[in-house]
Protein backbone atom coordinates (compact mmCIF):
# COMPACT_ATOMS: atom_id res chain seq x y z
CA UNK A 1 0.00 0.00 0.00
CA UNK A 2 1.39 3.30 -1.55
CA UNK A 3 -1.18 6.39 -0.99
CA UNK A 4 0.65 9.46 -3.32
CA UNK A 5 1.75 12.50 -1.50
CA UNK A 6 -1.86 14.20 -2.77
CA UNK A 7 -4.20 11.42 -1.16
CA UNK A 8 -2.40 11.54 2.09
CA UNK A 9 -3.09 15.39 1.97
CA UNK A 10 -6.71 15.22 1.23
CA UNK A 11 -7.21 12.21 3.88
CA UNK A 12 -5.58 14.19 6.57
CA UNK A 13 -7.02 17.56 5.85
CA UNK A 14 -10.79 16.54 3.77
CA UNK A 15 -11.79 19.27 1.78
CA UNK A 16 -15.74 19.91 2.20
CA UNK A 17 -16.49 17.73 5.05
CA UNK A 18 -19.99 18.10 6.33
CA UNK A 19 -23.70 18.17 5.30
CA UNK A 20 -25.71 20.89 3.85
CA UNK A 21 -29.12 20.86 5.40
CA UNK A 22 -31.10 23.16 2.67
CA UNK A 23 -29.35 20.74 0.03
CA UNK A 24 -30.85 20.71 -3.50
CA UNK A 25 -29.38 17.35 -4.36
CA UNK A 26 -28.36 14.55 -2.27
CA UNK A 27 -26.46 11.66 -3.72
CA UNK A 28 -25.92 8.21 -1.17
CA UNK A 29 -23.96 5.53 -2.59
CA UNK A 30 -22.46 2.57 -1.69
CA UNK A 31 -22.82 0.24 1.59
CA UNK A 32 -20.77 -0.52 4.87
CA UNK A 33 -20.43 -3.76 3.30
CA UNK A 34 -18.17 -3.38 1.12
CA UNK A 35 -16.45 -0.95 3.14
CA UNK A 36 -17.59 2.60 1.91
CA UNK A 37 -20.12 4.90 1.78
CA UNK A 38 -20.59 8.30 0.56
CA UNK A 39 -23.45 11.01 0.94
CA UNK A 40 -23.15 14.26 -1.46
CA UNK A 41 -24.94 17.30 -0.88
CA UNK A 42 -25.28 20.01 -3.44
CA UNK A 43 -26.57 23.66 -3.54
CA UNK A 44 -27.52 24.69 -7.18
CA UNK A 45 -27.14 28.32 -8.22
CA UNK A 46 -28.08 28.90 -11.99
CA UNK A 47 -26.81 25.64 -13.51
CA UNK A 48 -23.66 25.72 -11.58
CA UNK A 49 -22.92 23.97 -8.32
CA UNK A 50 -22.68 26.77 -5.96
CA UNK A 51 -21.57 24.68 -2.52
CA UNK A 52 -21.03 21.11 -2.32
CA UNK A 53 -20.08 18.74 1.13
CA UNK A 54 -19.68 15.29 1.59
CA UNK A 55 -19.68 12.49 4.43
CA UNK A 56 -18.04 9.39 4.29
CA UNK A 57 -17.61 5.94 5.93
CA UNK A 58 -14.71 4.35 4.55
CA UNK A 59 -10.88 3.60 4.22
CA UNK A 60 -7.92 6.44 3.46
CA UNK A 61 -8.63 6.49 -0.64
CA UNK A 62 -12.66 7.10 -0.13
CA UNK A 63 -12.42 9.68 1.96
CA UNK A 64 -9.44 11.18 -0.28
CA UNK A 65 -11.62 10.60 -3.20
CA UNK A 66 -14.73 11.99 -1.56
CA UNK A 67 -12.20 15.24 -0.94
CA UNK A 68 -11.25 15.63 -3.82
CA UNK A 69 -14.44 15.14 -6.31
CA UNK A 70 -16.07 17.89 -4.10
CA UNK A 71 -12.92 20.13 -4.99
CA UNK A 72 -13.45 19.00 -8.80
CA UNK A 73 -16.97 19.67 -8.68
CA UNK A 74 -17.07 22.97 -7.14
CA UNK A 75 -18.30 26.12 -9.25
CA UNK A 76 -18.50 23.82 -12.26
CA UNK A 77 -21.91 23.69 -14.36
CA UNK A 78 -24.36 20.66 -13.80
CA UNK A 79 -23.23 19.59 -17.67
CA UNK A 80 -19.42 19.98 -16.84
CA UNK A 81 -19.72 18.11 -13.31
CA UNK A 82 -21.52 15.42 -14.87
CA UNK A 83 -18.87 15.02 -17.17
CA UNK A 84 -16.45 13.96 -14.62
CA UNK A 85 -15.20 10.29 -14.69
CA UNK A 86 -13.69 8.20 -11.77
CA UNK A 87 -10.73 8.14 -13.89
CA UNK A 88 -10.40 11.72 -13.56
CA UNK A 89 -10.56 11.82 -9.59
CA UNK A 90 -7.99 9.35 -9.55
CA UNK A 91 -5.77 10.93 -11.91
CA UNK A 92 -6.24 14.41 -10.05
CA UNK A 93 -4.90 12.34 -6.87
CA UNK A 94 -1.79 11.38 -8.64
CA UNK A 95 -3.15 7.61 -8.83
CA UNK A 96 -4.05 5.04 -6.36
CA UNK A 97 -2.85 1.74 -5.81
CA UNK A 98 -4.43 -1.00 -7.80
CA UNK A 99 -6.28 -2.60 -5.29
CA UNK A 100 -7.44 1.35 -4.03
CA UNK A 101 -8.89 2.03 -7.18
CA UNK A 102 -12.60 0.43 -7.14
CA UNK A 103 -12.99 3.23 -4.41
CA UNK A 104 -12.21 6.37 -7.21
CA UNK A 105 -15.74 4.81 -7.89
CA UNK A 106 -18.10 6.02 -5.54
CA UNK A 107 -16.80 9.53 -5.69
CA UNK A 108 -18.22 10.20 -9.17
CA UNK A 109 -21.17 8.09 -8.89
CA UNK A 110 -22.09 9.80 -5.50
CA UNK A 111 -21.36 13.33 -7.29
CA UNK A 112 -23.75 11.94 -10.48
CA UNK A 113 -26.04 10.71 -8.57
CA UNK A 114 -26.41 14.44 -6.12
CA UNK A 115 -26.86 15.64 -9.58
CA UNK A 116 -29.58 13.65 -10.74
CA UNK A 117 -31.40 13.82 -7.30
CA UNK A 118 -31.44 17.72 -8.12
CA UNK A 119 -32.95 17.10 -11.54
CA UNK A 120 -35.60 15.11 -10.31
CA UNK A 121 -36.74 17.38 -7.52
CA UNK A 122 -36.46 20.08 -9.82
CA UNK A 123 -38.59 18.63 -12.84
CA UNK A 124 -41.09 17.92 -9.88
CA UNK A 125 -40.73 14.16 -9.87
CA UNK A 126 -41.38 12.30 -6.92
CA UNK A 127 -38.09 11.12 -5.43
CA UNK A 128 -38.35 7.86 -4.54
CA UNK A 129 -36.10 7.10 -1.69
CA UNK A 130 -33.63 3.62 -2.00
CA UNK A 131 -34.00 2.32 1.38
CA UNK A 132 -33.43 -1.54 -0.06
CA UNK A 133 -30.84 -3.28 2.06
CA UNK A 134 -27.38 -4.00 1.12
CA UNK A 135 -26.60 -7.08 -0.92
CA UNK A 136 -24.71 -9.20 2.05
CA UNK A 137 -22.53 -12.10 1.12
CA UNK A 138 -24.32 -15.10 2.43
CA UNK A 139 -22.12 -17.45 4.31
CA UNK A 140 -21.33 -20.39 1.93
CA UNK A 141 -21.75 -18.23 -0.98
CA UNK A 142 -20.02 -19.48 -3.83
CA UNK A 143 -17.42 -17.94 -6.66
CA UNK A 144 -17.81 -18.66 -9.52
CA UNK A 145 -15.08 -17.76 -12.67
CA UNK A 146 -16.22 -15.41 -15.03
CA UNK A 147 -14.70 -17.08 -18.19
CA UNK A 148 -15.65 -20.51 -17.89
CA UNK A 149 -18.30 -19.79 -15.15
CA UNK A 150 -17.52 -23.32 -13.08
CA UNK A 151 -17.29 -22.94 -9.62
CA UNK A 152 -13.72 -22.08 -8.27
CA UNK A 153 -12.55 -21.30 -4.18
CA UNK A 154 -12.07 -17.87 -3.23
CA UNK A 155 -9.62 -16.10 -3.77
CA UNK A 156 -8.15 -18.81 -6.56
CA UNK A 157 -5.05 -17.36 -8.19
CA UNK A 158 -6.70 -18.79 -11.79
CA UNK A 159 -9.08 -20.88 -12.60
CA UNK A 160 -8.15 -24.64 -12.37
CA UNK A 161 -10.62 -25.64 -14.99
CA UNK A 162 -10.19 -22.67 -17.98
CA UNK A 163 -6.31 -21.93 -16.49
CA UNK A 164 -7.27 -18.10 -17.16
CA UNK A 165 -6.32 -15.61 -14.34
CA UNK A 166 -8.77 -14.98 -12.03
CA UNK A 167 -9.29 -10.78 -11.76
CA UNK A 168 -8.97 -9.03 -8.40
CA UNK A 169 -12.16 -9.20 -6.56
CA UNK A 170 -14.48 -6.45 -5.58
CA UNK A 171 -17.85 -4.96 -4.56
CA UNK A 172 -18.48 -2.18 -7.07
CA UNK B 1 12.28 4.76 18.30
CA UNK B 2 10.31 7.92 17.36
CA UNK B 3 7.35 5.68 17.06
CA UNK B 4 5.01 3.63 20.00
CA UNK B 5 4.52 0.18 18.24
CA UNK B 6 1.69 -1.92 19.02
CA UNK B 7 1.43 -4.20 16.17
CA UNK B 8 3.56 -6.59 17.47
CA UNK B 9 1.69 -9.68 16.05
CA UNK B 10 2.72 -8.22 12.68
CA UNK B 11 6.57 -9.26 13.94
CA UNK B 12 8.26 -8.16 16.89
CA UNK B 13 11.48 -6.25 16.65
CA UNK B 14 14.67 -8.24 17.13
CA UNK B 15 15.96 -8.84 20.41
CA UNK B 16 19.36 -7.88 20.69
CA UNK B 17 20.77 -11.38 22.04
CA UNK B 18 19.31 -12.77 19.03
CA UNK B 19 20.42 -10.15 17.00
CA UNK B 20 24.20 -10.98 18.73
CA UNK B 21 23.60 -14.73 18.61
CA UNK B 22 22.71 -14.21 14.66
CA UNK B 23 25.95 -11.90 13.47
CA UNK B 24 28.16 -14.16 15.81
CA UNK B 25 27.06 -17.15 13.69
CA UNK B 26 27.79 -15.22 10.15
CA UNK B 27 31.00 -14.35 10.82
CA UNK B 28 32.09 -17.28 12.25
CA UNK B 29 29.86 -20.60 10.59
CA UNK B 30 28.98 -20.95 6.77
CA UNK B 31 29.18 -24.52 6.49
CA UNK B 32 26.20 -26.98 5.45
CA UNK B 33 25.02 -29.67 8.54
CA UNK B 34 24.62 -32.06 6.35
CA UNK B 35 28.94 -32.31 5.28
CA UNK B 36 30.74 -34.95 7.48
CA UNK B 37 33.75 -32.49 7.60
CA UNK B 38 35.35 -29.77 9.94
CA UNK B 39 33.57 -27.05 7.87
CA UNK B 40 29.87 -28.82 8.35
CA UNK B 41 30.46 -29.61 11.86
CA UNK B 42 30.04 -26.78 13.84
CA UNK B 43 27.03 -25.89 11.66
CA UNK B 44 25.58 -29.11 12.56
CA UNK B 45 26.05 -28.50 15.91
CA UNK B 46 24.66 -25.01 16.14
CA UNK B 47 21.43 -26.70 14.45
CA UNK B 48 21.30 -29.27 17.19
CA UNK B 49 21.44 -26.33 19.88
CA UNK B 50 19.29 -24.70 17.88
CA UNK B 51 16.47 -27.53 18.23
CA UNK B 52 16.76 -28.89 21.91
CA UNK B 53 16.22 -24.81 22.78
CA UNK B 54 13.02 -25.19 20.93
CA UNK B 55 12.03 -28.32 22.36
CA UNK B 56 12.66 -27.00 25.63
CA UNK B 57 10.25 -24.04 25.32
CA UNK B 58 7.45 -26.16 24.03
CA UNK B 59 8.26 -29.69 26.09
CA UNK B 60 8.82 -31.59 23.34
CA UNK B 61 11.60 -34.18 22.28
CA UNK B 62 14.68 -33.12 20.04
CA UNK B 63 13.49 -35.31 17.44
CA UNK B 64 10.36 -34.01 17.63
CA UNK B 65 10.95 -30.33 15.94
CA UNK B 66 11.00 -29.53 12.46
CA UNK B 67 12.40 -26.37 11.33
CA UNK B 68 10.30 -24.28 8.89
CA UNK B 69 10.23 -21.13 7.15
CA UNK B 70 7.42 -19.79 9.59
CA UNK B 71 4.26 -20.44 10.70
CA UNK B 72 2.43 -20.31 7.02
CA UNK B 73 4.64 -23.39 6.06
CA UNK B 74 4.09 -25.30 8.90
CA UNK B 75 0.33 -25.39 9.02
CA UNK B 76 0.61 -26.20 4.94
CA UNK B 77 3.31 -29.09 5.67
CA UNK B 78 1.30 -30.05 8.73
CA UNK B 79 -2.36 -30.59 7.29
CA UNK B 80 -1.18 -31.05 3.54
CA UNK B 81 1.33 -33.70 5.37
CA UNK B 82 -1.13 -35.47 7.09
CA UNK B 83 -3.65 -35.73 3.90
CA UNK B 84 -1.32 -37.49 1.98
CA UNK B 85 0.22 -39.38 5.06
CA UNK B 86 -3.12 -40.82 5.24
CA UNK B 87 -5.17 -40.64 1.67
CA UNK B 88 -5.73 -44.28 1.87
CA UNK B 89 -7.56 -44.09 5.05
CA UNK B 90 -9.73 -41.36 5.10
CA UNK B 91 -10.23 -37.95 2.99
CA UNK B 92 -12.70 -36.25 6.14
CA UNK B 93 -10.57 -32.70 7.55
CA UNK B 94 -12.27 -30.77 10.65
CA UNK B 95 -11.81 -27.10 11.13
CA UNK B 96 -12.93 -24.16 12.08
CA UNK B 97 -14.44 -21.04 10.85
CA UNK B 98 -11.88 -18.55 12.24
CA UNK B 99 -8.22 -20.16 11.13
CA UNK B 100 -5.49 -18.42 9.76
CA UNK B 101 -5.66 -18.24 6.31
CA UNK B 102 -2.82 -20.54 5.57
CA UNK B 103 -5.00 -23.24 7.44
CA UNK B 104 -7.63 -21.85 5.18
CA UNK B 105 -6.04 -22.07 2.15
CA UNK B 106 -4.28 -25.26 2.40
CA UNK B 107 -7.89 -26.58 3.06
CA UNK B 108 -8.88 -25.35 -0.01
CA UNK B 109 -6.12 -26.66 -2.17
CA UNK B 110 -7.35 -30.34 -0.36
CA UNK B 111 -10.79 -29.58 -1.64
CA UNK B 112 -9.68 -29.27 -5.13
CA UNK B 113 -8.47 -32.35 -4.38
CA UNK B 114 -11.14 -34.46 -3.21
CA UNK B 115 -11.09 -33.89 0.51
CA UNK B 116 -13.66 -32.97 2.37
CA UNK B 117 -13.56 -29.90 5.01
CA UNK B 118 -16.25 -29.17 7.93
CA UNK B 119 -15.56 -25.77 9.66
CA UNK B 120 -17.06 -25.49 12.79
CA UNK B 121 -18.81 -22.85 13.75
CA UNK B 122 -17.63 -20.10 16.78
CA UNK B 123 -19.58 -18.80 19.44
CA UNK B 124 -19.69 -14.86 20.28
CA UNK B 125 -16.52 -14.70 21.94
CA UNK B 126 -14.57 -16.98 19.45
CA UNK B 127 -14.62 -20.10 21.01
CA UNK B 128 -15.08 -23.55 19.33
CA UNK B 129 -17.24 -26.08 20.91
CA UNK B 130 -15.47 -29.67 21.62
CA UNK B 131 -18.69 -31.35 21.48
CA UNK B 132 -19.44 -30.11 17.81
CA UNK B 133 -15.89 -31.23 16.86
CA UNK B 134 -16.79 -34.96 18.13
CA UNK B 135 -20.08 -34.24 16.61
CA UNK B 136 -18.76 -33.39 12.97
CA UNK B 137 -16.37 -36.72 13.45
CA UNK B 138 -16.90 -39.15 10.58
CA UNK B 139 -15.74 -43.16 9.51
CA UNK B 140 -13.10 -41.12 7.31
CA UNK B 141 -12.10 -38.24 9.77
CA UNK B 142 -8.06 -37.69 9.51
CA UNK B 143 -7.17 -34.87 10.99
CA UNK B 144 -8.67 -32.20 13.50
CA UNK B 145 -7.12 -28.73 13.03
CA UNK B 146 -8.25 -25.88 15.32
CA UNK B 147 -5.93 -22.90 16.37
CA UNK B 148 -4.67 -22.70 19.95
CA UNK B 149 -5.14 -18.70 19.89
CA UNK B 150 -6.95 -16.28 17.74
CA UNK B 151 -4.47 -14.00 16.04
CA UNK B 152 -7.31 -11.69 15.88
CA UNK B 153 -9.36 -11.72 18.86
CA UNK B 154 -6.66 -13.08 21.10
CA UNK B 155 -9.33 -16.22 22.30
CA UNK B 156 -7.60 -19.38 23.67
CA UNK B 157 -9.07 -22.44 22.40
CA UNK B 158 -9.62 -25.40 24.36
CA UNK B 159 -6.88 -27.61 22.77
CA UNK B 160 -6.14 -30.33 25.46
CA UNK B 161 -10.06 -31.09 25.44
CA UNK B 162 -10.31 -31.01 21.87
CA UNK B 163 -6.94 -33.11 21.36
CA UNK B 164 -8.70 -35.87 23.98
CA UNK B 165 -11.46 -36.61 21.84
CA UNK B 166 -9.35 -36.69 18.48
CA UNK B 167 -6.92 -39.67 20.31
CA UNK B 168 -10.00 -41.50 21.69
CA UNK B 169 -11.23 -41.50 18.11
CA UNK B 170 -7.44 -41.84 16.76
CA UNK B 171 -7.57 -39.22 14.84
CA UNK B 172 -4.59 -36.35 14.30
CA UNK B 173 -4.77 -33.61 16.25
CA UNK B 174 -2.95 -30.14 14.95
CA UNK B 175 -3.08 -26.87 16.62
CA UNK B 176 -1.60 -23.38 14.79
CA UNK B 177 0.10 -22.11 18.08
CA UNK B 178 1.70 -19.26 16.35
CA UNK B 179 -0.02 -16.42 17.73
CA UNK B 180 0.17 -18.64 21.31
CA UNK B 181 3.81 -19.70 21.29
CA UNK B 182 6.53 -17.32 23.06
CA UNK B 183 3.27 -15.54 24.70
CA UNK B 184 1.65 -17.80 27.39
CA UNK B 185 3.17 -20.68 28.26
CA UNK B 186 2.72 -23.98 25.89
CA UNK B 187 3.69 -27.15 26.60
CA UNK B 188 2.96 -30.35 23.84
CA UNK B 189 2.11 -32.91 26.12
CA UNK B 190 -0.16 -31.10 28.39
CA UNK B 191 -1.86 -30.16 24.88
CA UNK B 192 -1.65 -33.65 23.66
CA UNK B 193 -1.75 -32.86 20.34
CA UNK B 194 0.42 -34.33 17.64
CA UNK B 195 1.33 -31.53 15.35
CA UNK B 196 1.97 -27.59 16.50
CA UNK B 197 2.88 -24.85 14.33
CA UNK B 198 5.19 -22.15 15.64
CA UNK B 199 7.08 -18.61 14.45
CA UNK B 200 9.72 -16.72 15.81
CA UNK B 201 8.88 -13.59 14.69
CA UNK B 202 6.12 -13.54 17.12
CA UNK B 203 8.80 -13.44 20.26
CA UNK B 204 11.84 -11.46 19.31
CA UNK B 205 13.01 -14.05 16.63
CA UNK B 206 13.73 -13.27 12.80
CA UNK B 207 10.73 -13.27 10.18
CA UNK B 208 10.70 -16.16 7.78
CA UNK B 209 11.82 -18.94 10.30
CA UNK B 210 9.65 -21.28 12.61
CA UNK B 211 8.75 -24.73 13.16
CA UNK B 212 6.24 -27.80 12.97
CA UNK B 213 6.41 -30.18 16.02
CA UNK B 214 6.17 -33.20 14.82
CA UNK B 215 4.46 -35.80 17.66
CA UNK B 216 7.03 -39.12 17.34
CA UNK B 217 5.18 -41.68 14.79
CA UNK B 218 2.33 -38.96 13.58
CA UNK B 219 2.31 -39.97 9.46
CA UNK B 220 3.68 -36.32 8.02
CA UNK B 221 4.36 -36.56 4.45
CA UNK B 222 6.85 -33.84 3.74
CA UNK B 223 5.95 -30.76 1.99
CA UNK B 224 9.32 -30.07 0.48
CA UNK B 225 10.93 -33.08 -1.12
CA UNK B 226 14.60 -33.30 -1.47
CA UNK B 227 17.66 -34.05 0.46
CA UNK B 228 16.93 -36.03 3.89
CA UNK B 229 17.43 -33.25 6.05
CA UNK B 230 15.37 -32.27 8.94
CA UNK B 231 14.70 -35.99 9.41
CA UNK B 232 13.85 -36.58 6.16
CA UNK B 233 10.61 -34.17 6.99
CA UNK B 234 12.04 -30.88 5.30
CA UNK B 235 14.69 -31.41 2.54
CA UNK B 236 16.13 -28.21 1.43
CA UNK B 237 19.65 -26.75 2.81
CA UNK B 238 18.61 -25.31 6.62
CA UNK B 239 18.14 -21.56 7.08
CA UNK B 240 20.77 -21.71 9.25
CA UNK B 241 20.89 -18.25 10.97
CA UNK B 242 17.55 -17.52 11.14
CA UNK B 243 17.26 -20.89 13.18
CA UNK B 244 20.08 -19.96 15.84
CA UNK B 245 17.66 -16.67 15.82
CA UNK B 246 14.75 -18.86 16.73
CA UNK B 247 16.69 -20.96 19.21
CA UNK B 248 18.13 -18.34 21.41
CA UNK B 249 14.54 -16.16 20.91
CA UNK B 250 12.76 -19.64 22.14
CA UNK B 251 15.28 -19.78 25.49
CA UNK B 252 14.94 -16.27 25.68
CA UNK B 253 11.11 -16.51 25.64
CA UNK B 254 11.11 -19.49 28.39
CA UNK B 255 12.88 -17.44 30.80
CA UNK B 256 10.52 -14.63 30.11
CA UNK B 257 6.65 -15.24 29.79
CA UNK B 258 5.96 -16.08 33.65
CA UNK B 259 6.68 -12.12 34.12
CA UNK B 260 6.26 -10.87 30.65
CA UNK B 261 2.67 -11.68 30.44
CA UNK B 262 2.05 -10.49 33.73
CA UNK B 263 3.47 -7.22 32.70
CA UNK B 264 1.56 -6.90 29.52
CA UNK B 265 -1.35 -8.22 30.55
CA UNK B 266 -1.72 -4.74 32.49
CA UNK B 267 -0.50 -2.75 29.76
CA UNK B 268 -3.62 -4.05 27.73
CA UNK B 269 -5.63 -3.64 31.04
CA UNK B 270 -4.73 0.07 31.36
CA UNK B 271 -5.70 0.19 27.75
CA UNK B 272 -8.71 -1.44 27.70
CA UNK B 273 -10.52 0.72 30.34
CA UNK B 274 -8.84 3.96 29.17
CA UNK B 275 -10.48 2.92 25.25
CA UNK B 276 -13.80 2.10 27.32
CA UNK B 277 -13.89 5.25 29.80
CA UNK B 278 -13.29 7.48 26.85
CA UNK B 279 -14.76 6.48 23.72
CA UNK B 280 -18.62 5.58 23.75
CA UNK B 281 -19.74 2.79 21.44
CA UNK B 282 -16.75 0.30 20.90
CA UNK B 283 -17.19 -3.57 21.33
CA UNK B 284 -13.64 -5.43 22.89
CA UNK B 285 -13.46 -8.58 20.76
CA UNK B 286 -13.00 -11.87 22.10
CA UNK B 287 -13.10 -13.70 25.07
CA UNK B 288 -13.57 -11.88 28.57
CA UNK B 289 -10.99 -14.24 30.57
CA UNK B 290 -9.63 -16.97 27.78
CA UNK B 291 -7.31 -14.61 26.05
CA UNK B 292 -3.96 -13.78 25.12
CA UNK B 293 -2.18 -11.50 27.77
CA UNK B 294 -0.78 -8.97 24.93
CA UNK B 295 -3.81 -8.61 22.37
CA UNK B 296 -6.54 -6.14 22.39
CA UNK B 297 -9.26 -5.90 19.40
CA UNK B 298 -11.88 -2.86 19.55
CA UNK B 299 -14.21 -2.39 16.95
CA UNK B 300 -14.96 0.98 17.20
CA UNK B 301 -18.87 1.97 15.59
CA UNK B 302 -19.07 4.17 12.75
CA UNK B 303 -15.83 4.59 11.07
CA UNK B 304 -13.57 2.64 9.11
CA UNK B 305 -10.48 0.80 10.82
CA UNK B 306 -7.95 1.90 8.03
CA UNK B 307 -8.46 5.59 7.90
CA UNK B 308 -8.52 5.13 11.83
CA UNK B 309 -5.14 3.16 11.31
CA UNK B 310 -3.73 5.77 9.09
CA UNK B 311 -4.54 8.75 11.29
CA UNK B 312 -2.74 6.98 14.46
CA UNK B 313 -0.10 5.93 12.54
CA UNK B 314 0.71 9.63 11.26
CA UNK B 315 0.53 10.45 15.21
CA UNK B 316 3.27 7.72 15.18
CA UNK B 317 1.61 5.22 16.67
CA UNK B 318 1.31 1.91 14.91
CA UNK B 319 -1.54 -0.91 15.26
CA UNK B 320 -3.13 -3.18 12.63
CA UNK B 321 -6.34 -3.04 11.57
CA UNK B 322 -8.68 -5.91 10.45
CA UNK B 323 -11.03 -3.77 7.78
CA UNK B 324 -11.53 -5.36 4.36
CA UNK B 325 -10.24 -2.10 2.49
CA UNK B 326 -6.63 -2.71 4.25
CA UNK B 327 -6.60 -6.87 3.88
CA UNK B 328 -6.80 -6.68 0.17
CA UNK B 329 -9.70 -8.77 0.14
CA UNK B 330 -12.29 -6.35 0.38
CA UNK B 331 -14.43 -8.53 2.50
CA UNK B 332 -14.53 -8.13 6.04
CA UNK B 333 -12.60 -10.47 8.65
CA UNK B 334 -13.73 -13.47 8.56
CA UNK B 335 -12.99 -14.05 12.24
CA UNK B 336 -15.15 -11.25 13.04
CA UNK B 337 -17.64 -12.46 11.02
CA UNK B 338 -17.95 -15.76 12.36
CA UNK B 339 -18.01 -14.33 16.04
CA UNK B 340 -21.60 -12.90 14.86
CA UNK B 341 -20.34 -9.54 14.22
CA UNK B 342 -22.49 -7.13 11.82
CA UNK B 343 -20.05 -6.32 8.51
CA UNK B 344 -20.24 -2.51 9.11
CA UNK B 345 -18.82 -2.75 12.79
CA UNK B 346 -16.25 -5.34 11.91
CA UNK B 347 -14.68 -3.06 9.42
CA UNK B 348 -13.92 -0.35 12.24
CA UNK B 349 -11.69 -2.73 14.02
CA UNK B 350 -8.38 -2.13 15.30
CA UNK B 351 -5.91 -4.65 16.63
CA UNK B 352 -3.20 -3.45 19.40
CA UNK B 353 -0.85 -6.05 19.83
CA UNK B 354 1.73 -5.34 22.67
CA UNK B 355 5.26 -6.63 23.50
CA UNK B 356 8.50 -6.25 25.84
CA UNK B 357 8.96 -2.41 24.74
CA UNK B 358 6.01 -1.00 25.89
CA UNK B 359 5.37 1.23 28.88
CA UNK B 360 2.69 2.92 30.88
CA UNK B 361 3.37 6.14 29.19
CA UNK B 362 2.41 4.39 25.61
CA UNK B 363 -0.75 3.07 26.18
CA UNK B 364 -1.68 7.10 28.40
CA UNK B 365 -0.26 8.38 24.73
CA UNK B 366 -2.81 6.64 22.71
CA UNK B 367 -5.34 7.28 25.17
CA UNK B 368 -4.73 10.89 25.09
CA UNK B 369 -4.50 10.80 21.15
CA UNK B 370 -7.21 8.16 20.10
CA UNK B 371 -10.49 9.79 21.35
CA UNK B 372 -10.05 13.12 19.31
CA UNK B 373 -9.56 10.76 16.35
CA UNK B 374 -11.69 8.77 16.73
CA UNK B 375 -14.56 11.81 16.85
CA UNK B 376 -12.86 13.70 13.70
CA UNK B 377 -13.70 10.36 11.98
CA UNK B 378 -17.06 9.89 13.32
CA UNK B 379 -18.09 13.57 12.30
CA UNK B 380 -17.15 12.33 8.81
CA UNK B 381 -18.99 9.68 8.71
CA UNK B 382 -22.92 9.66 7.14
CA UNK B 383 -23.28 6.16 9.64
CA UNK B 384 -22.79 8.40 12.45
CA UNK B 385 -25.78 11.12 11.94
CA UNK B 386 -28.08 8.32 11.05
CA UNK B 387 -27.55 6.61 14.07
CA UNK B 388 -27.68 9.63 16.51
CA UNK B 389 -31.25 10.94 14.74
Amino acid sequence: MAYSPIVLDHFKSPRNVGEILDADGLGEVGNPVCGDMMSVYIKVEGDRIADIKFKTFGCGAAIAVSSMITELAKGKTLEEAMKIKNSDVAKALGGLPPNKLHCSNLGADALHSAIKNYLDRKSGKVVAKEEGEPHLPEKGEACYCPYCEKKVEEESPFCIFCGKEMPHEHDH
Amino acid sequence: MGFIYLDHQSGTPLHPRVKEAMSRHMETIFGNPMSDHQVGQPAAEALEKARSQVTALINAKPAEVVFTSGGTESNNHAIKGVAIGLREKGRHIITSNIEHKSVLNSLRTLRLLDYRVTSLDVDSYGLVDPGAVEKAITPDTILISIMMANNEIGTIEPIAEIARIAQKHKIIMHTDAVAAVGNIPVDVQELGVNLLSLAANQFYGPPGVGALYVRKGTPVWPLLDGGTQENKRRAGTENLIGIVGLGVAAELAREAIPTRQVRLRALKERLEQGIKARIPEIHINGHLTKNLPHLLSVSVEYIEGESLMLMLDDEDIVVATRSACASGSLRASHVLIGTGMDFATAQGTLVFTLGEENTDADIDRVLQVMPGIVQTLREMSPLYKKSAG
